[in-house]
Order: structure tokens, then sequence, then C-alpha cells
């Protein structure tokens, strides 16, 4: 298809780097079509859901890769297909429930029918009625096919694709985000619950935000203000070679620090004043090292639309899902295994507090994109600054860098070529 | 559903506390709010879909009335959120059963939020299913289950509801 050509001041980049970024991007018209069809349809993979959501032959569930619509569905030999949610005849919603089982696919508007694998089975009235009317007798029903995607799954977790050029997952993700998402998904999975955070902004600035350990204790308060997290603990950041995929890790005690903190943060007047404040509960503090490794805190992301957070114990799939230049959709789908007991299933629960829409530590993250968002009339030739950390977008073992943000963008102008 | 003896006089005490219980959130009174349980209370929000499905996590999900203070701490001293209110809008008041000395009941919400800029959406709508202890001094919930009608959170949700 032909695309309108991108405005000149969102293509420029200083220095044709990554240290700046083009405030354009985030209210475009024209950029988020372009996103749409080189970055989301294009060849990456997109999270769509976890298998355990459609375990039997014929279960679906209904989705979005980028804003589109589509449909995962289990067939009858138990593989997965995935397809756009959208009948072949007049383009209407195939699927309306948002889970669901089907031995077919019948569009309710003309009840043209389709099997799991998006094959056009079924038209009303094709032959027409008493000898009058219906199809042409050259109409074939495997021209009209629902526009199928590619799927693949790794670890239980479900990606699709409207690419079929696009790479083998593992190989997209490359062998240390596949370690790291096997890590926080090593055993067969259960859904402890839905919810979805509608943000007032692009949905880059989400992106952008979960790739920047710079902010963590800044913005979010609630681990410094109860003297909890501190940069300095041990961790790292992870980007992948195309710097679209990252891990932010940290090893956190968990206790309370009796210490009154470190220097730096004393200096950044980061902690509150009154050292009096304490958790009446202090069993929101309680977790289990339960992979081992003493890896309290992990957020993954893989480029474009998916994260994964391990909180402690608290354990969520986030999809990113577009709806329009200043609105997105984030999908939480909290998980836990199969095998928990019931200490651990209790952790999880106690934990949801930390993340979430309401979450002690993750609130803010829904705001603060509007917070650019509403700023950004009047910056149509600016650019914001990301240079904490240098300019680079590799793998670094301080928290204070905003690297993977650098690599968000490095993937970006190189799915989108500006 | 056991017989509730006086149902009119019942309907109108948990009417009341109802009332105490929004006023004290929609006049930014949250010092006020965990006094509205008991010790042990249980007070989560999740939705409906959540709910029907038997699916056990929370918005909001506190064991206590302790966590429910660490909550408005939280809101007071460290978490981030532009200044907002909430007004509620609660239905009649349906007794569903009585047990062991607590009455349960079931209201209808509605939660219009109003931003410092002047704009008003209507943020959330749902279920309260209450658990209420009647043996103290006043009522106060032993239980707060509250049922979103909708999955979507517009932004955040930082005070409780």
């Amino acid at each position: 298809m032909s695309e309108a050509s991108i405005r000149p001041a969102t293509a420029h980049w200083p220095n044709n780097g990554l240290t700046r970024v083009p405030y354009a991007l985030y209210d475009d018209q024209v950029v988020y079509e372009r996103e749409r069809e080189r970055l989301f349809k294009g060849p990456t993979w997109n999270v769509l859901g976890l298998e355990c959501e459609i375990p039997k032959p014929g279960d679906y569930k209904t989705s979005f890769l980028g804003d589109v619509p589509v449909v995962l569905v289990r067939g009858r030999d138990g593989t997965l297909k995935g397809f756009e949610n959208r009948c072949a005849h007049r383009g209407a919603l195939l699927c309306l429930e948002r889970f669901g089982n089907a031995k077919a696919f019948t569009c309710v508007y003309h009840a043209w029918s389709y099997d799991h694998d998006g094959n056009l089975t079924g038209v009303a009235f094709q032959n027409g009625v008493k000898g009058q009317g219906g199809m042409p007798a050259d109409f074939r029903r495997q021209d009209h096919g629902l526009r199928r995607l590619k799927v693949a799954a790794l670890a239980g977790l479900v990606f699709g694709s409207f690419d079929a050029e696009v790479p083998p997952l593992e190989e997209y993700l490359g062998a240390e985000i596949v370690q790291r998402i096997r890590r926080v998904l090593p055993r067969p999975v259960k859904v402890l619950g839905y919810y979805t955070q509608t943000l007032r902004n692009n949905w880059k600035l989400y992106a952008e935000n979960v790739r920047d350990p710079y902010h963590a204790s800044i913005l979010h308060l609630f681990f410094t203000t109860f003297r909890i997290n501190r940069l300095s603990q041990k961790g790292g950041i992870i980007v992948d070679a195309s710097g679209g995929h990252h891990v932010s890790y940290s090893m956190l005690d968990g206790k309370p620090d009796k210490n009154g903190g470190d220097r730096d943060y004393d200096a950044a007047k980061l902690r509150a004043d009154d050292a009096s404040i304490g958790l009446k509960e202090p069993g929101l503090l309680a977790g289990r090292d339960e992979f081992g490794d003493g890896i309290t805190l992990q957020i993954l992301s893989v480029f474009p639309n998916l994260v994964i957070q391990q909180v402690r114990n608290s354990l969520v799939v986030r999809q990113i899902v577009p709806k329009g230049v200043d609105r997105t959709d984030i999908v939480w789908t909290n998980y836990g295994f199969v095998d928990d007991d019931e200490e651990l299933a209790a952790l999880r629960l106690m934990q949801s507090n930390f993340v979430g829409p309401a979450g002690y530590i993750s609130m803010e993250d829904g705001a603060v994109g509007a917070f650019v968002q509403r700023a950004l009339p009047g910056t149509a030739a600016e650019t914001s600054v990301v240079m904490m950390g240098g300019d680079g977008a590799t793998s670094q073992e301080s928290r204070a860098t905003e690297t993977s943000v650098r690599g968000f963008w490095k993937a970006y102008r190189n799915a989108m070529d500006i | 559903m056991a017989a509730i003896p006086d149902d009119g006089i019942m309907i109108g005490k948990v009417t009341g506390l109802l009332a105490e219980y929004a006023a004290c959130i929609d006049g930014d009174e949250l010092e006020r709010w965990p006094g509205h349980f008991t010790e042990a209370a249980h007070y989560r929000i999740t939705t409906a879909f959540n709910h029907a499905r038997g699916l056990p996590i929370g918005i909001i999900d506190a064991r206590n009335r302790n966590m429910l203070e660490d909550r408005v701490t939280a809101l007071r001293k460290a978490n981030i959120y532009e200044p907002q209110r909430y007004r509620h809008i609660i239905s009649v008041v349906r007794l569903t059963g009585s047990e062991g000395g607590l009455v349960q009941a079931e209201a209808g919400f509605m939660v219009i939020r109003t931003m410092i800029d002047g704009s008003q959406d209507l943020f959330v709508s749902g279920r309260y299913l209450d658990s209420i202890d009647f043996s103290g001094e006043r009522p106060r919930f032993a239980e707060k289950l509250v049922v979103l009608d909708s999955d979507k959170i517009d932004t955040l949700l930082a005070i409780p509801l």
C-alpha cells in the first residue's frame, strides 16, 4: 500500500543518533499508520496470550496485534492458529466474545463460516434461492479465507506475526532473552486474573517507561519512602543486539533498610524526611526466592508489545495495545503456576498490591505518559533527551542509565525505516 | 437466605454505614476510611469478569485494617497522582443474608471522578458485596468485595472505592 510521507520534523534525528527523540512521533496520525503497517504488521513477533488460556481444541481468544483485532484458536490437532478477526466478506468482526469454544466461526452478518484454519467453508445462499441470485459460478471459496497469522509459542507464551518472513521466534528474541523468559515461565501456568489499564498517551511512552530504570526509584516513591529499594542494589540491564528487547533486574533482600540509605539517595533528596514511616503490615514484604537465583525484580520487554514482570512473586504478562495516537490499553494478565502451594499462592495475591493500576510501585506509570502527552503542543520541532548512561544501547551493570530506552529507538527506527 | 428480622431497619442501618463510608472517601478524609472496617477485615477490588470465573487476583487486596492504613499512608506520603475527587452514587441496599452475627448486603455504585482541571468522567461502576459486623458500638465491614462492572481502569486507581 502507499504510505503518506512522514513530516520532516518527525524524521529528524539530531546527530542521527539515539540520544534525542522527536516529540512529533507521539501524536502524528501518519506515524501511527506507518507503525501499523511496518512495525506491528511487519516482521515482528507480538504477544497475544498464554497457551493455558485456550487449552482444548476449538478454544479461542480474541486479542489485538497492534490495534488490529485478531483471534487465536487451538485447532483440532492441538496446534495454535491465528487470523484477523474480520470476516472476508463485508469486514464485520467475526468473534465478539473474549474467550469461547467453537467448532467453526460464523459471521453474524451474512453467515459466512470458517474453519479453525481460517478457510472459508460456507457461504449462505451461495447458489442463490430458487435458482435466482447467488454467487457467480467462478466464485471460489478458497480465494476468500481469513487473513492468517504466523503463530509461535515459547514457554507457554503465544506470539503472532502477520509477516510470513519474520525470523523464527527464538532467533528474533536472542538467547539471553529466551533464557530470561523461560526463567519466569518454568512450569505450567495458570491465570490468576486480568485487568486493563487505559492510558491517555501514545503506546511508545509506555514502551519507553518499562525500559527506563532511571525513573524507578524517583517516580515510584513507595520503596524509598518505606526505605526498601535502592538503585545501588545488585542488578543490571540486558539489551539484546536489535535493541528492542531488554531485561532490567535486581536483587533485593526484602528487608527494610535500617541504615537509613546510602549517600547518593540522601544527596538526591529521594528519602522521606520522616524516618518513622514504616508499614503497619510488614507481610507485604514477605516473599520467596521461587526461582532460586536471588533476583527479586525482573522487568523484561520484547519489541514491540510485550512486557513480563516479576516483582518478587507477582508475575504478570502485560500486552501493549495501541488505541489511537493518544490512547493505549495495557492488558495485565496475572499468573502463577499450576503447582503453586498454598503459601506461594497467597504471596502472589498479597504482592499484587504492588502492581497494576492501583499498585504501590506502578500506579504512577499510568499517569506519567499522559503528563508527556499533554505537554506535546508546541513541540513539533523539539526532541527529548536520552543521554543517561551514554549514547549506546548495550547491556550495562548500572541502572542509572537509559540504555534500553535508546535500544527501543534503535529497533524502532530500523522497523520504521526513519 | 436466612430470615432477617426487621429488614427495613437493617436496610436503614446498612444505608447509613454506606453513606458514612462514601462521605469520608469523597470528602478526602481518608484517615477515617480504615475505621469503617474490623481489624481482620478483608477489602478487595476485583472485576466482574474475574469474579464470575473465580479468578482470585485483586486490583487492591487488603487482608486486614493495617493494610488499609498502610495504603492511606502511601497515598499521602509516597504515591504520586494528580489531585482528583470522587463522587460515589450508591444504589438502594439489598440484604442477601445473615450468618454468625454478620449481615450480608449488596449495593450498586457509580463513581464520578473529577480532575483538577475540571474534567469529569464516569470512572467506575460496580457492586459492593459486603459482610457487616453489628456486634460493636458501630457497624463495621468484616468484608468488602468491590466488583467492578468493567475490566478497564482509566489511568490509575489511587483513592479507594
